[in-house]
């Protein structure tokens, strides 16, 4: 008997006959492994219906969530990376931008838009992890900057989403400074009484935790994001110990002081609605 | 005196003048002619070495450990009369960020800057000049103190970065340093900064805003320090010296790129040859500094220094 040995050999499925499967028709949680369509998964917000894991999504993403019926305007679309230290490491800085745009479709690591969010006007700026690990330079702090102006002059709330790895080393000393700019600019705002939110997302740490992203009037996340300055590795090598179970979590800074509340991509459009009606409510 | 490594023929010559000072004292016999012209020889060689120092030894020379840390400068800047505060009045006295007041040529100055330990005992407890959240605070409270009673702030920068321990992310690292640099853009009295040393990253800046920043000759500011920057990019510690001269970090650098206000000439050889003459010029410095800036009115200030820092970014637009 041949249980086991094939009777005929070569794949016997006709080509009109194999099913195609469209990449990317089904998801698969990175965390629990619950599968589900793809969009079943947009249409939750790209969060697992299973355990509520928050998938990392971009701008377009954000803008689709917050802004009624997906339309914004976009603020200043054309600003790019101009390499000022003619950087190169392994590879040309200028080769990475090429890679990072081409890949991703964006310019840099921020996008920036105004628009109405449940009615009321808001300025959305949003980062871009794809782009170089949504790291910020000149061009993520002008993004802030132009942000800020344009909230200036029409007395509009800003909101800004945070997910990046810090600083971009092949701007180095800009790099920095754009820490001192987006600070700055902050404070100009704050001083005329135009609510910020800051939203931070898995993950962000570094120069950007080290400014605009600390220095909301409110300080949200999403559940589980990595948030804090120094990265977990760094402090794992400065204590030489294994780092505390959930350590440099949302729900962990949330813990010690420094978010308001965590919420869930879901709340997150009703969230931000509710608290800046009430902030906004006896200012002239 | 320690040598860097780029140093080695100063070390010979200078051990060879030592041998012959002994021989000349114990024999008795006058060696005066010789010793000067090693005297002269070993002026000529430091001038050549330190006339085309590399990037990275700039960093070397940075971290040399004789060099003056904060403290002596903040002691020979007030002549004595340097009071030190502790405390950030909410969890406890950082020791890597010091701070206080001093009389500077008849006018009080509020100093603040990082320490780095004197010796191996005080490196420890002074974490290498790696301030904790509360030492950003102390930082800030000093400077708020100083505002209330319209006394200026001198800034001394020697960080090798933010400490990235455990307890500094419990006590938000990220927020005192975003804290800082937010509420000194609004502090209505004159600010002079001066990096005496080395300034790494969001550690440097915690308290490097300032209406004037100064970098010292052989002083280094930077996102990320040049080993790290290798580990990072290059993926290997190897790179350091590729690393150091892509990051520009050297004071000539970030004076070129229109990022920090002037460069501190040091005495031959690095401040710690002669730390009088180092204290003298940025005693020197401040005091030009601090006789401009006090004739502007504090909401002009405020808007100049905001201004200097806002036009800090370099891209294109198309």
């Amino acid at each position: 008997m041949s249980w086991f040995k094939r009777q005929k050999s070569g794949i016997l499925t006709s080509t009109e006959e194999k099913k195609e499967t469209p990449e990317g028709l089904w998801h698969k949680c990175s965390r629990c492994k619950y599968i589900c369509l793809s969009e079943e998964h947009a249409a939750n917000l790209w969060v697992c219906p299973e355990c509520q894991f928050h998938d990392r999504i971009g701008s377009a993403q954000y803008f689709k969530i917050l802004f009624d019926d997906n339309k914004y305007t976009v603020i200043a679309p054309n600003l790019q990376s101009a390499d000022p230290l003619n950087f190169k490491d392994t590879k040309p800085y200028k080769d990475r931008l090429r890679q990072a745009m081409e890949s991703t479709g964006l310019k840099d690591a921020m996008e920036a838009a105004y628009g109405k969010l449940s009615g009321k006007p808001v300025t959305i700026a949003c980062m871009d992890f794809e782009f170089i690990g949504g790291s910020m330079g000149s061009v993520v702090g002008e993004k802030i900057v132009r942000s800020v102006d344009h909230c200036l002059r029409y007395k509009k709330p800003l909101i800004i989403i945070s997910k990046s790895g810090g600083a971009r080393m092949m701007e180095a000393p800009f790099s920095l400074m754009q820490m001192a700019r987006t600070s700055a600019k902050l404070k100009e705002l704050a001083e005329k009484h135009i609510p910020y939110i800051s939203v931070l997302t898995n993950p962000t740490t570094g120069g950007v935790t080290a400014s605009f992203a600390m220095l909301g009037d409110l300080n949200i996340a999403e559940p589980e994001a990595l948030i804090g300055f120094a990265g977990p590795r760094v402090v794992k090598e400065t204590i030489k110990r294994d780092l505390p179970e959930g350590f440099q979590t949302s729900e962990f800074v949330l813990e010690t002081g420094f978010l308001d509340k965590i919420v869930p991509r879901k709340q997150l459009k009703p969230f931000l609605h509710e608290v800046l009606t009430m902030l906004t409510a006896n200012v002239k | 005196m320690n040598y860097l490594d780029f140093e080695e023929p100063l070390r010979q010559l200078t051990e060879e003048r030592e041998r012959m000072a002994e021989l000349a004292a114990s024999t008795g016999i006058s060696a005066a002619d010789t010793l000067q012209s090693i005297d002269e020889k070993i002026e000529q060689l430091t001038r050549d070495i330190y006339s085309q120092l590399t990037a990275w030894q700039k960093v070397q020379v940075s971290r040399h450990p004789d060099r003056p840390y904060v403290l002596a400068y903040m002691t020979a800047l007030s002549e004595g009369s340097f009071i030190e505060l502790h405390g950030d009045r909410g969890v406890k006295d950082d020791k890597a960020m010091v701070g206080g007041l001093g009389m500077v040529e008849g006018q009080p100055v509020m100093f603040v800057g990082q320490q780095k330990g004197i010796n191996a005992k005080m490196r420890m407890i002074r974490r290498f000049g790696m301030a904790n959240p509360e030492g950003y605070r102390k930082a800030l409270r000093l400077m708020r103190l100083a505002e209330k009673f319209n006394i200026p702030v001198c800034c001394l920068i020697d960080t090798p970065g933010a400490y990235p321990g455990l307890e500094a992310e419990e006590r938000g690292q990220g927020e005192a340093i975003a804290r800082n640099i937010y509420e000194m853009f609004g502090l209505r009295v004159p600010i002079v900064v001066f990096i005496i040393g080395e300034g790494a990253s969001g550690g440097a800046l915690g308290i490097g805003v300032g209406d004037r920043v100064y970098m010292l000759q052989y002083t280094w500011y930077s996102v990320i320090s040049p080993e790290s920057c290798s580990s990072i990019l290059w993926r290997s510690w190897d790179f350091k010296e590729k690393a150091a001269e892509a990051l520009k970090l050297t004071a000539d650098d970030m004076l070129a790129l229109g990022l920090v206000d002037g460069v501190v000439p040091e005495p031959l050889g690095g401040a710690h040859r002669k730390p009088e003459e180092a204290f003298a010029q940025v005693k020197k410095t401040l005091l030009e500094a601090l006789q401009d800036l006090r004739r502007i009115k504090p909401e002009k200030l405020v808007a100049q220094r905001r201004e200097k820092f806002l036009k800090m970014a370099v891209y294109l637009e198309k």
